[in-house]
């Protein structure tokens, strides 16, 4: 598998972008799309496929195991045939039994040829998974470097050819701390005013010298009105 | 999946607390592919241009282009650049054609609270990176 890092580093550092050349073939996201649903379906198949194999060499193992209890069954009889002295009867289960090894080889020779078929079958399957897994991150860099490509040109357009900004950074920064300094400039200024030459801290002063609206709150009021009412009274 | 466009109206739906104070103005560019301008506390000189690529969404901030860098300190630069990478939050440096960017990617599940700190963090990222690397640039 190529990998695609380099090729996309050579592309641009031949300047692919800035003669106005598409570093992504159009194609290229097309057959990765294509590319990863053909594995995505030799996926889905295999693991069907393997999935009747593994069932066939489970059969298998039954079909061996079946033979191994019959054998013992009719080797047991051959012996008691012989104890008996019945060499004839002997002779004919033994003919059995020859039948029995010879199907049982049968199935052992195809029990591997399975067992064979099922490692081939996981050994695709895995080698799919990390085609589909390398195609996935291919087509996500190919899709975002379309991306910024069809943006870029949107906003150059925009903007006017070669020009990506108004200002350079230097000028840029310069501004924006000139905007950020009068703002906290301003502020600064807004406070010592107020400070200095506000009619609140006027009223600050007065107050602290005695003069002018001392009201001492509920106390004195209630003080003066006292006074009214002894008056009164 | 929802547009860049959706994502930006909630945007700009958030209550002030959520955008913790920051202002943000949007604007579409023309063009068939769907690109959107936004500005951070008005600041026009620093623009964040918000794409999206099918599984995610690009933000984009410029900085300089090759024809500022001062040739002999451009290899101290760019290892600035990539010492500070890991560093900056949600950002990264970039580079497209000759223009040297911080970028961020989302995906585009985002809630409009991740972009608003998103952008907030990226147009703040570009001005401490163009501070911090002024000393380079002619």
């Amino acid at each position: 598998m190529t990998g695609l890092f380099k090729k996309l580093i050579t592309a641009f550092r031949g300047g692919a972008r800035e003669v106005g050349e598409a570093v992504v073939d159009m194609n290229a996201i097309r057959i990765y799309e294509q590319e990863i649903a053909d594995a995505r379906n030799n996926l889905a198949r295999a693991k069907q496929d393997l999935t009747g194999v593994i069932a066939k060499e489970m059969q298998a193992e039954r079909d061996i195991k079946r033979i191994n209890t019959e054998l013992e069954r009719y080797e047991q009889h051959a012996i008691d045939a012989l104890n008996k002295g019945r060499e004839d009867l002997a002779e004919e289960v033994a003919v059995k039994i020859a039948e029995l090894e010879a199907e049982r080889g049968n199935h052992e020779a195809a029990k591997k040829q399975f067992h064979a078929h099922v490692e081939r079958l996981k050994d695709i399957m895995k080698q799919t998974e990390a085609t589909i897994r390398q195609h996935e991150r291919e087509l996500a860099m190919v899709r975002t470097t379309e991306s910024v490509q069809k943006a870029t040109r949107s906003i150059t357009d925009n903007y006017g050819a070669g020009a990506t900004r108004l200002l350079d950074a230097k000028s840029s920064l310069e501004r924006i701390k000139k905007r950020q300094m009068d703002f906290s400039d301003r502020m600064a200024a807004a406070d010592a005013l107020d400070k200095e030459s506000g009619s609140g801290s006027l009223d600050d002063k007065l107050k602290s010298a005695g003069i002018g609206d001392t009201s001492g709150g509920s106390s004195e009021v209630m003080a003066r009105l006292k006074k009214r009412a002894g008056g009164q009274g | 999946m929802q547009s860049i466009n959706q994502v930006m109206e909630g945007v700009l739906a958030l209550d002030e607390e959520s955008r913790l104070g920051v202002e943000f103005d949007i604007q579409p560019i023309p063009g068939d592919t769907e690109v959107i301008q936004v500005l951070v506390n008005g600041q026009e000189e620093l623009p964040i241009f918000v794409t999206a690529s099918d599984d995610q969404i690009l933000c984009i901030c410029y900085l300089w282009s090759e024809d500022e860098i001062k040739s002999d300190s451009k290899v101290e630069m760019l290892e600035s650049m990539l010492d500070m990478n890991m560093p900056m939050p949600l950002s990264s440096f970039g580079r497209i054609d000759d223009k040297y960017a911080i970028f961020g990617a989302m995906s585009t599940g985002s809630t409009a609270q991740d972009m608003a700190v998103e952008l907030t963090m990226l147009h703040d990222n570009a001005i401490d990176a163009i501070d911090a690397l002024l000393p380079y640039l002619k």
